[in-house]
């Protein structure tokens, strides 16, 4: 695929960009800043950190929701191909081709699988873009297809995380940003969200992936960013990161069983790495 | 008995007519969150335009420029003073809708003067016979177009692209708007046919038939009948709205009879707090629904 963005000049091959991106919560709260990032065109960027990285409001501005959640962008901007998106709403954005799939799955859990789907279809372009997509997301996951007139709600974990994943596809994205869906499954099931992934990407769907897990996302991704604090502390191929001694130590080495133990540890990593570069930490 | 069953069947007609107002006040607040005190108004513009224009329209014109301005009265509260208040409280916005509907009513009022008009001139005051029963026409009429409204209703909710979008964003407001739903758009739908149902509803209640009443204080005060028929089935439930209307049309009317006329207000609030204390979210109003 990537040969065919260079035989097409004016095309991209950089599918989203977010230059110098500030975004507050507020007046006071600076969940992001000076975020740089590039997508390239039909790839898989892995987005790392911990709680309150900003790893969620990163992708909430791309989708256009953090309006939703009390937040705005500050300064910079977001691009998608060759148009401005940061100042589009959310179904704007989904019409461009730029769906997410929110952290904890957030199925419509009153409504049947099907009506889950529908939903899903309402943002695409055409009915033939629909029909396509509905195809595809029964090839991606049969299991839905048996739960069809299921509520959503009842629906395990895996299958719910298989249906928010399904339920974004519906419009025919060409990015798809996923925020954790890993989160809360079985290790099993993680393996499966992986391949399935894997499978979206290879059908040409750009995916930015975000992720605790470093292992199973640095697994599936091309390039890899982590964040801290609101900041990009690290850039590179999946690869580089995953040999980088940082990532090995914050992300990869503890295998942390909680989110608190994670934060801990990483806490402990980054005061050890202040101390190296910051004498008024040392002592 | 028929007298039981003339009352049943007069109880259900009037119940029908809250049931339709019900649904417009629960469809609000499924879509916005926000309480529309101010149903009672738009009943009372509805029921305005119809008399203001019978005679120069004629009643089945006049009766369909009422539903219409009805709706058109509540898109204009949607998008002047709700969708502008994008960050308000929707406890702020319920109260914004007090202050609406009492300068609409006070104002309708003062036009009206000393005219309390009767506006279902088709069928009011015109009882039917049959079977040994006596039935009132409007009652009739209301019940008939009151299950072809609702009936209509559920099956567009059910399985019409706007009734996906609506149920949706009346779950979960952020992932509706992920998939490309865009939520001003139902939401003024929402309030479009509520305020359409309120001006449907106001065509049988300012009759002789319904209670007497006809367009003014007393109509606005049938109004608030709806706040219990919706609260008691569940304020986010359309099927707790119909069979709270359905309820309190029966209470209403079997109390007046067996009890007293007087008693038959109090009956329907306190039907609605023996309800509550067993199902403290109504009837039908939301129990988690979740797999963890």
């Amino acid at each position: 695929m990537g040969v065919w963005g260079r035989c097409e000049p004016h095309h991209d091959v950089r599918v989203l960009s977010v230059r110098g991106l500030d975004v507050r919560y507020g007046r006071s709260v600076r969940a992001l800043e000076g975020v740089d990032l590039e997508v390239g065109a039909d790839s898989v960027l892995a987005v790392l950190g911990g709680n309150g990285a900003g790893k969620s409001t990163l992708l909430r501005a791309v989708s256009g929701t953090l309006r939703l959640h009390g937040g705005a962008v500050a300064a910079g901007e977001v691009w998608f191909r060759d148009e401005r998106v940061d100042r589009l709403d959310p179904a704007q954005i989904v019409r461009r081709g730029i769906v997410a799939v929110p952290e904890g799955r957030q199925v419509f859990a009153r409504m049947t699988v099907e009506e889950n789907l529908r939903a899903g279809g309402l943002g695409a372009r055409s009915a033939a873009v629909r029909a396509q997509a509905r195809e595809r997301v029964a090839e991606l996951f049969p299991v839905l297809g048996e739960r069809s007139s299921q509520r959503a709600g009842l629906l395990s974990g895996g299958e719910q995380q298989m249906l928010a994943i399904g339920r974004a596809l519906m419009s025919g994205p060409e990015l798809l940003l996923l925020d954790e869906p890993s989160l809360g499954l079985a290790p099993q099931m993680v393996g499966r969200i992986a391949r399935i992934v894997g499978e979206i990407h290879s059908q040409g769907t750009g995916v930015v992936l975000v992720e605790q897990n470093a292992t199973m996302a640095l697994d599936v991704a091309d390039t890899a960013a982590v964040l801290e604090v609101g900041r990009i502390a690290l850039t590179g191929t999946a690869a580089e990161l995953a040999a980088s001694d940082d990532v090995q130590r914050l992300y990869l080495g503890g295998h942390a069983e909680s989110a608190e133990q994670a934060e801990a540890e990483q806490e402990e990593a980054r005061a050890h790495r202040a101390g190296r570069t910051l004498s008024r930490w040392a002592g | 008995m028929n007298t039981f069953l003339q009352l049943v069947l007069n109880g259900l007609g009037k119940g029908a007519v809250y049931a339709l107002l019900a649904l417009g006040f629960v469809i609000i607040f499924k879509a916005t969150e926000v309480v529309n005190f101010a149903h009672g108004s738009l009943v009372l513009i509805g029921g305005y335009f119809v008399y203001a224009t019978k005679d120069a329209l004629g009643w089945a014109g006049a009766a369909a420029l009422g539903i219409v301005s009805a709706a058109v009265a509540a898109l204009l509260i949607e998008r002047l003073l709700i969708t502008n208040a994008r960050n308000a409280d929707v406890n702020s916005l319920a109260l914004l809708t007090i202050g609406v509907d009492v300068i609409v009513t006070e104002e309708i009022v003062r036009r009206l003067g000393a005219d309390i008009p009767f506006v279902g001139d088709p069928y009011d005051a015109l009882p039917l016979q049959f079977a040994g029963l006596t039935v009132f026409r409007t009652q009739l009429v209301a019940l008939i177009v009151g299950i072809v409204l609702i009936t209509a209703f559920f099956l567009a909710f059910r399985f019409s692209t706007w009734g996906v979008a609506m149920r949706a964003q009346a779950e979960n407001k952020e992932a509706a708007a992920l998939m490309g739903i865009r939520s001003s758009r139902v939401t003024a739908t929402a309030w479009l046919l509520a305020g359409a149902l309120a001006g449907v509803a106001v065509l049988f209640m300012a009759t002789q038939d319904f209670s007497g009443a006809g367009l003014g204080r007393g109509t606005h005060a049938i109004a608030l009948i709806a706040f219990p028929a919706a609260i008691l089935g569940g304020l986010d439930s359309t099927v707790g709205a119909v069979v709270g209307g359905l309820i309190v049309g029966l209470t209403e009317a079997l109390s007046a009879q067996y009890i007293s006329f007087e008693f038959s207000k109090s009956a329907v609030f306190l039907v609605m707090l023996v309800i509550l204390v067993i199902w403290p979210s109504g009837l039908f109003g939301t129990r988690e629904l979740s797999r963890v």
